[in-house]
């Protein structure tokens, strides 16, 4: 009997360790290193006209003060232009320290190291930098009209536009029995990880390298980049990723100023520097996302098939662009969401504007998109006076459609082609789970109550697995242990218990026997990192590969020591044994042993690979050509395109005319991600993801106020949810794997936050009879909306 | 900083043990505890009082500990989560639900809401569901949505009343 790892409910390896207080995250070491603060600007566009740091000197513990002018070589250069594309014709990145000028609140002017944060601190208020104010750019509408620029050189503040089309939508719409016209809009947030960025690095002058921690989502891209910026081999450099308080996008950005100058100046100073970042450096400099308006023109038929969609929309970028256009790929990539459609044009222009810059936040403009296509189909349903469910089923792409093809390019630069999924059957479930077809009467029963109830459907597709691919290396030591690393990071998705869930089973040892390491580049140096749902489908293939690979060699090297034919072994419990005799076999751990000829043994066990242990094969060297010593493997998961998950939330809200407040009375959430490897996990990702939807929706907006301060800069004007404000989801899964990947799997991390702000916006729009055109959406607004409808 | 004439001695007793610092007076008790007696369990979210992920107990009571000086604890008694585990080192009931129950996906905040919930069963051995929001309604957690928080709270009473 052969314990199944995959698909169990397995408690996570990682919380003996979190919840004793033993994490170690980014300020859990480097007690004794100097700190680092930094001089931030105060305005949103300004010229600086002169830096004053006279007043610092005299404070005790001041170690240096670095401005631009003090940066050699590449450092002085802008950073990396992280994801170039053709269409991307004004690409603008920041100074790691701001040369001449600031582009937004919060970008990095000066840096101070003390001997603490405290005294660093004292330093960075006495330091004072003189501004000519410049005019700001602030908001999409301002950003349009270009009356000002944040960039000089950059017309129009425009960083790109780009335009995809499938058939001829125009055409259609012209020729189409109804057309409708939207204007929608989605405003700022941001990830806001509990734990904030962080970076300290030591730089071992005897060994001639460099040690970087840095909470990031891409130990790798952070090493490739402080590597090439400070002038350093490759292989000098060391990036470990510790245990990571949460990322949600914004940790994948890289190097953020900090991550290249914390490095560079403990270099400089042959000392540990550490920087961790507050809540308001957060807030203002740590990447956001979302902001975006759309322009929609839809032609439909009298069952509400969609004819023709025509898009226009504008992003704003923030003040940079180092993340390229992958969002507003994506929003215009992943707005047809699961429905059938012949002709689809979308155009969308990426702005600056004198904010923070915007980088993937989980979600990853997809909220934005599935906002549009489902506020749109419910409109075509209103328009009709047909049921939103209907019009929906009357697009959804059937189940023998599959491979759909959109002829499209997605963000991986690869065909847009959904590659398995049954939508009809996540909106059957869907409509049984929130209680669909029961729900007139009881909004009716409600009404003569006087509560006004209201029910919102929302669906949607996400593109998971991105490449370009992942690796791992698994090694099976002669203790028995196995020794699994993988180059992306983790920031809590549990990857080392669902990664030893999927070796335990390939290899059959118990899961407990298998230790996985994530984000050091030590142990594996090849990775891209952990976004856009991509770890379980790309580190999960690649560890299977690699597993799958000892898996073989160690019933090749059982097979002879066995005397037996490698095809009649199995492993389980950890022994190789003769199918069927389970008293014939070996452990691993002594195929282990085998698998590495000794000239030394170091153990009883080991003295049976050495030299003299047993005959040999005069004419076999001990390696033979194409083998290697060591029971471990290295192999790669790449894919020749993303896989794409699929899911549908309901909600039924009940809205409070008097007071504008939304009270969420059930929510509903079906999804498919393929065979689940840890079910317990998924339910955990979709629960989050939810509530960042709801804060999305109702809460959470980035205020800035017309001269570029962020107004809201702190959790107590910020509104993060607490548990009183969120619903607790009823969910259910279907399981349609993926034909793409060994394991069949699809990602589930960005999942549960997609369609939220849709879903609420529909049933509250069900409840109250008012068009729900822009969210998040505040008591006073929707209040607001009441009083003038 | 340390060692200077303008510093306060901090004299406390932290999860059973004495211990004792020098720090001066704005020296928060998150630092003192983290930095100065090197028990990084406690965790800084925000430093202004919101999240709670710093949250201590202090003589028994919840304590948001980067609000509180290190000098205002002096003579106190302190738990941090490094205190929840028994003498011989086995998880303590709520910790063992919170593992059971996926209570935690990054972990950051998670002492904060083992010891409010600690705190919550040691005032009230079988809380109602009120009772717990009410206990845990003031802590941040980006993760998880509070879910299964709720639901290893829950949890952790079945456990403290095992045998």
């Amino acid at each position: 009997m052969t314990t199944r790892w995959f698909g169990e409910r397995v408690e996570r390896r990682e919380d003996e360790r979190l919840v004793r207080g033993g994490g170690r995250f980014l300020d859990d070491a480097g007690h004794d290193a100097l700190a680092a603060a930094f001089v931030r600007s105060p305005h949103a566009h300004a010229r600086i006209t002169g830096i004053d740091v006279g007043d610092a000197l005299d404070v005790d513990g001041l170690v240096g003060i670095y401005t631009w002018d003090d940066l050699p070589g590449r450092l002085a250069e802008p950073l990396p232009l992280l994801i170039p594309h053709p269409d991307l014709t004004h690409p603008r990145t920041q100074y790691a320290l701001a040369r001449g000028e600031v582009n937004h609140v919060g970008e990095a002017v000066v840096m101070v190291v003390a001997a603490d944060r405290y005294l660093a601190e004292d330093a960075a208020e006495r330091i004072v930098v003189d501004y000519e104010p410049l005019p700001p750019v602030v908001g999409l509408d301002a950003a349009r009209a270009a009356a000002d620029l944040v960039h000089e050189d950059v017309p129009g503040n425009v960083a790109a536009v780009t335009t995809q089309e499938l058939g001829d939508a125009a055409a259609a719409i012209a020729a189409a029995p109804h057309v409708l016209e939207l204007d929608l809009g989605i405003e700022r947030s941001l990830s806001s990880p509990l734990e904030g960025r962080g970076v300290h690095a030591r730089w071992d002058a005897e060994d001639g390298r460099l040690r970087i921690r840095t909470s990031t989502q891409t130990s790798t891209g952070v090493r490739a980049a402080v590597a090439n910026i400070l002038g350093l081999p490759d292989v000098a450099v060391d990036v470990l990723t510790p245990d990571v308080g949460g990322g949600f996008g914004t940790k994948v950005v890289h190097p953020y100023p900090e991550e290249v100058l914390v490095p560079w100046v403990a270099r400089l100073l042959g000392r540990e520097v550490k920087w961790v970042e507050d809540r308001y450096e957060h807030f203002v400099s740590a990447t956001h996302e979302r902001a975006q308006l759309h322009h929609v023109r839809v032609g439909f038929d009298d069952d509400g098939v969609i004819l023709g969609l025509e898009v226009d929309f504008w992003h704003d970028t923030g003040a940079y662009s180092p993340y390229g256009i992958v969002l507003p790929i994506i929003t215009a990539t992943q707005l047809p969401g699961p429905y059938r459609h012949r002709n689809y044009r979308v155009t969308f222009t990426s702005l600056y504007t004198n904010t923070v810059t915007v980088t993937p936040y989980r979600g990853a403009g997809r909220p934005q998109g599935c906002f549009v296509m489902e506020r749109t189909i419910d409109r075509i349903a209103g328009a009709l006076g047909r049921g939103r469910d209907e019009v929906r089923a009357a697009n959804l792409i059937r189940p023998d459609e599959f491979p759909y093809d959109f002829h499209m390019t997605f963000q991986d630069g690869r065909p847009l082609i959904y590659d398995s999924g049954d939508y009809p059957g996540l909106l059957a479930k869907v409509r049984d789970l929130i209680g669909w077809d029961g729900f007139a009467a009881e909004q009716a029963a409600a009404a003569s109550d006087g509560r006004r109830l209201g029910i919102g459907l929302a669906c949607y597709v996400e593109g998971t697995g991105v490449g370009p691919y992942e690796g791992a290396h698994v090694h099976v030591e002669t203790n028995g242990r196995v020794m699994v690393a993988t180059g992306l990071t983790s920031q809590g998705q549990g990857h080392e218990t669902v990664f030893a869930q999927v070796v335990a089973d390939e290899l059959g040892v118990d899961v407990a026997d298998v230790y996985v390491t994530t984000g050091d580049t030590r142990r594996f140096p090849y990775a891209v990192g952990t976004y856009a749902s991509r770890a379980a489908v790309m580190s999960g293939n690649a560890v299977a590969l690699a597993a799958r690979a000892v898996r073989a060699k160690a019933l090749r090297i059982a097979a002879d020591a066995l005397e037996a034919a490698p095809e009649d072994l199995t492993v389980e419990s950890g022994v190789v044994h003769v199918v069927g005799t389970p008293s014939r076999g070996i452990p691993l751990s002594q195929v282990a042993v085998l698998s590495n000829p000794l000239r030394y043994s170091f153990s009883k066990e080991a003295q049976a690979a050495t030299q003299f242990a047993s005959p040999a094969d005069p004419d076999v060297a001990p390696v033979p050509d194409g083998d290697e010593p060591g029971l471990e493997a290295r192999d790669y998961y790449s894919p020749v395109r993303s896989t794409f998950a699929a899911g549908m939330h309901a909600a039924v809200v009940a809205v409070d005319p008097a007071l504008g407040t939304v009270e969420i009375v059930r929510y509903a959430v079906v999804h498919d991600c393929g065979p689940l490897i840890n079910p317990m996990l998924v339910e955990g990702q979709i629960h989050g993801g939810v509530a960042q939807g709801v804060a999305g929706a109702l809460l959470e907006r980035v205020a800035y106020d017309e001269a570029g301060n962020l107004a809201n800069a702190s959790f107590m004007d910020f509104l993060m949810p607490y548990l009183s404000e969120l619903p607790v989801p009823v969910i259910d899964h279907q399981e349609t794997p993926s034909p793409l990947n060994p394991l069949g799997i699809k990602g589930a991390g960005e999942a549960g936050v997609i369609p939220v702000s849709a879903c609420l916006a529909a049933a509250i729009e069900d409840a109250v009879g008012v068009r729900m055109d822009r969210m998040p959406i505040s008591p006073p607004e929707l209040w607001a909306l009441l009083e003038s409808s | 900083m340390t060692g200077r004439s303008e510093d306060h001695e901090v004299v406390l007793t932290v999860n059973g043990a004495a211990r004792s610092a020098r720090v001066p007076a704005r020296r928060l008790l998150s630092d003192l505890l983290r930095h100065d007696l090197r028990l990084t369990g406690t965790h800084v979210g925000c430093e202004h009082g919101v999240c709670g992920a710093c949250t201590v107990l202090v003589d028994g009571r919840p304590v948001r500990s980067c609000l509180t000086f290190a000098v205002m604890v002096d003579g106190s008694e302190v738990t941090t989560v490094e205190g929840l585990a028994g003498p011989d080192g086995e998880l303590g009931p709520v910790q063992r639900a919170f593992r059971e129950c996926h209570g935690l996906q990054c972990g950051f905040c998670t002492p904060g809401f083992l010891l409010l919930a600690t705190d919550l069963l040691a005032r009230s051995s079988q809380p109602s569901d009120d009772e717990i929001a009410e206990a845990l309604g003031g802590n941040l957690c980006r993760c998880t949505g509070y879910v299964n928080i709720v639901r290893s709270v829950r949890r952790a009473a079945e456990l403290a009343a095992e045998p």
